[in-house]
């Protein structure tokens, strides 16, 4: 360890005043050339802060109160507006979470990629090119002539990550910041995204802080992690260790977060809930029409939790949505308990008031002007037998059993943290005891120990009140932790469906290892911690 | 309880003694407000007129007063003609989509090509320079913008998860409409409505200066401006005073409407 020191945070202190909760309090790093470390913390935790200080980014009303930030042997705090311009991209370069806004959607990608060759290096315009094109097949963009001409776009979430990783490594810097470079990406891309950043960094040697929220993936690319917890450093230590042996109550926390697979239930087969047959649905018509489902059969039986997962494009959510009734297809037919459902139908009312639905963003899909208690009794609206006592009573009761209880009845949504307003989701969609309950992505939005809580509470009830569940989700750690069937969905058909062992241990379709190459399997280590071991793909 | 803002303390003594000026001059006024009195012609601010008086010798006090209940009459029945009819419109065009959409916004942008001042003098051809004529006039005048307003809105709530979670529990698509979607219009509503009133009481004024607006002797604030006008070298107060009534009330409303937005919004409301 004779290389020399890169960045050093001494003591950093980040706040609004001094009086306020610190941001960051006192948190020391120190960082060598070509090292690659991890930062893992939820939201709150100050991870992104200490970063964004470091290329002194801070956003407004939050400033340095106290430590030192040293790059390349210079004090931060000493340089010149001029001289930090000329550091961020050429020094430090920058990776954000958000592809689709991190580019300019005004500019060509090659006019992107040239800025900052011509601000920081001395090459003439022939040069550039010749550098652009390059690093954008380095990328593994397929036609660098034509994708120098397009704008953003014309580009996927990953490939538009992939343009960002350009655009930063063209620089060549000494250290690059990744906050949370993939978390707006499918599982399978952002391995792919990842392996790429990782062979990139290696290959110029550049120093790396990959900032996440997900231990597994900061454990497969990074030497050394320090875990961040409402704004102070709880443990630091080299990968392989801290993740077998954990010293902190909280690190220990965040792992066993991950989820991981419990036993296999059986379930009783009986005549199906809910079928789809023949599902095809196009967006658009005539000859721009897109098709996202191309013919779809499904069942799912009383009961049972059956996980649709593929990647985003993948027709999941619409095949979600129709189930849901919130889509009418072009194609194919919805039965409900044997019954084709349509609004004129007599199983009409039977199917609306059993089939539910939690959706993924609990920051939207509650209305901010009602409080908990109106939301989680506007479905019993449709129960015309219920009086209003019987309607209170009830809407008590499913708030305790999210575990929130009536204490929570009175607030606003924006009074509750994001695993709360889930459980109020979850609440409404089981307010009148439903059959069938669609969750589509219900755990993705959140933080990894919220996360963990959030799969527990609607295992549990779903054991205790025997809904089926469709769980969309392209997580598949999630996945197998709580689906008793997996039906794997790729391009708008089926690919392959199974019990959930079957699927995660003998994957047939070649999409299916490809999506499980993507997470880890965790067994539990000596330490009290866990071990990964990565599928092959 | 929590304290009033600053805003909303100034902006509700100047809407609020607006309002009671318009109501005593409804039913006393210092002077007959139409008493033509020659020895006071043109006469500065004095004990016996308050404020001066114009170039017949009528109380300008006593006009301002009866001026009040005139203009805030009309501002306020033309505010909730647009908003009513814009709301209607824009909530339509935003949740149907499709063709329906396509028509209002068409018929809304080519209204809103035309200056609202000119939209309205071309209305009030039509509809006659009286009192009813102005606030239809006006009142069409302002719809599209409220109606563009609301239908923008509506347009990013349906994108909203709630909008389906209402959906799927079974409401209707009037239901969705009328608890989930216009509710969540009011802040931006208000706002508009209250700048819309300010922009109402100028409008008035204006179309009264050109002489389209209430017809005279019966007095407006905008009628008082424009007739002050050959007689602002002689008798300054006669244009200062009703010119000062327009921009205070302009200024608490507006005022008051900030402050309205704030309370409105939930995430004020469930402040312990």
């Amino acid at each position: 360890m004779n290389t020399p020191t890169l960045l050093t945070v001494d003591r950093l202190v980040l706040g609004a005043t001094a009086l306020a909760p610190q941001v960051v309090n006192g948190v020391s790093l120190t960082l060598r050339r070509g090292e690659r470390i991890g930062i893992v913390g939820e939201s709150g935790s100050g991870k992104s802060m200490l970063m964004r200080a470091v290329i002194g980014l801070l956003p407004a009303g939050i400033s340095k109160l106290g430590g030192t930030v040293r790059f390349e042997d210079r004090d931060m705090g000493d340089l010149q507006p001029e001289e930090l311009r000329k550091l961020r991209g050429k020094g430090i370069g920058l990776i954000f979470q958000e592809p689709m806004t991190s580019l300019n959607p005004a500019l060509t990608i090659g006019r992107q990629l040239e800025e900052g060759l011509a601000l920081h290096t001395a090459m003439d315009a022939a040069q550039r090119r010749v550098a652009i094109l390059a690093m954008l097949r380095r990328v593994g963009i397929a036609d660098p002539d034509a994708a120098v001409r397009a704008f953003p776009h014309e580009f996927s979430g990953g490939m538009r990550q992939r343009i960002m990783i350009a655009s930063v490594m063209l620089l060549e810097p000494a250290l690059l910041i990744a906050d949370e470079p993939t978390t707006a990406l499918d599982a399978v891309v952002q391995r792919e995204v990842l392996e790429l950043l990782h062979a990139l960094v290696e290959e110029k040697g550049t120093a790396m802080v990959l900032i996440s929220h997900d231990m597994a993936m900061v454990a497969q690319y990074t030497d050394r992690v320090l875990v961040m917890q409402k704004g102070v450093c709880v443990e630091e230590g080299a990968t392989s260790e801290l993740l077998r042996a954990p010293r902190h109550e909280y690190t220990r926390k965040l792992l066993s977060a991950l989820p991981r697979r419990a036993p296999a239930r059986s379930v009783v087969p009986r005549a199906p809930l809910a079928s789809v047959r023949n599902m095809k649905l196009a967006y658009g018509s005539g000859s721009s029409a897109k098709a996202v489902l191309h013919g779809i059969d499904l069942d799912i039986h009383p009961g049972e939790i059956v996980a649709l997962v593929g990647g985003s494009g993948s027709g999941k959510t619409t095949l979600g949505r129709i189930i849901a009734g919130l889509l009418q297809p072009n194609e194919g037919t919805l039965t409900f308990r044997g019954q084709s459902v349509n609004r004129k139908s007599g199983g009409y009312a039977d199917y609306r008031a059993n089939c539910q639905m939690v959706f993924q963003d609990p920051y939207s899909s509650l209305d901010p002007r009602m409080r908990v208690r109106e939301i989680v009794a506007a479905p019993l609206r449709h129960e015309k037998s219920m009086r209003s006592t019987a309607r209170r009573e009830r809407v008590n009761e499913v708030l305790s059993e999210v575990g929130l209880g009536p204490q929570f009845a009175d607030r606003f949504p924006h009074q509750l943290s994001g695993g709360q307003r889930q459980r109020v989701a979850i609440a409404r969609a089981l307010a009148r005891r439903p059959d069938l309950v669609i969750a589509d992505e219900a755990v993705s939005a959140l933080d990894m120990t919220v996360k963990a809580q959030i799969l527990r509470l609607l295992l549990q009830l779903q054991e205790q009140q025997g809904f089926a569940c469709l769980f969309i989700s392209h997580d598949l750690g999630v996945v197998e932790q709580i689906a008793d069937r997996v039906v794997v969905m790729h391009r708008g058909v089926i690919e392959e469906q199974g019990s959930r062992d079957e699927i995660f241990d003998r994957p047939t379709s070649s999409y299916t290892k490809k999506l499980l190459s993507a997470v880890p399997m965790l067994t539990p280590a000596d330490g009290g911690g866990i071990d990964l071991v990565w599928r092959a793909a | 309880m929590k304290t009033l803002s600053a805003n909303a303390m100034v902006g509700g003594l100047f809407v609020g003694a607006f309002v009671i000026a318009a109501c005593i001059g409804s039913v006393w006024t210092p002077y007959d407000p139409m008493a033509i009195d020659m020895k006071a012609r043109l006469a500065g601010p004095s004990t016996q007129h308050l404020l001066g008086a114009d170039e017949f010798g009528r109380d300008v006090l006593s006009r301002l007063m009866l001026g009040a209940s005139a203009s805030g009459i009309v501002s306020l029945a033309t505010v909730a003609i647009a908003t009513v009819l814009g709301t209607a419109l824009g909530s339509i065009s935003g949740y149907l989509g499709g063709w329906t959409d396509r028509v209002l916004v068409a018929v809304t942008n080519a209204l809103l090509a035309f200056p609202g001042i000119l939209l309205a003098l071309g209305l009030l051809a039509i509809f006659g320079a009286n009192k009813y004529g102005i606030v239809l006039a006006l009142g069409i005048a302002y719809t599209p913008s409220v109606a563009r307003i609301v239908r923008g809105t509506v347009l990013s709530l349906r994108e909203r998860e709630f909008i389906d979670a209402s959906r799927v529990s079974g409401d209707t698509e009037m239901y969705t409409l009328l608890r989930h979607i216009l509710p969540n219009c009011i802040a931006p509503l208000t706002v508009l409505s209250t700048s819309m009133f300010g922009w109402t009481l100028l409008s008035e004024s204006a179309l009264s200066f050109l002489g389209l607006g209430v017809p005279p002797p019966a007095p407006t604030w905008g009628n008082m401006l424009a007739a002050a006008r050959p007689y602002l070298a002689q008798a300054a107060w006669l244009a200062i005073f009703p010119g000062l009534c327009i921009s205070i009330v302009l200024l608490g409303i507006n005022l008051l409407g900030d402050a309205l937005r704030d309370r409105l919004d939930p995430k004020m409301r469930g402040m312990q």
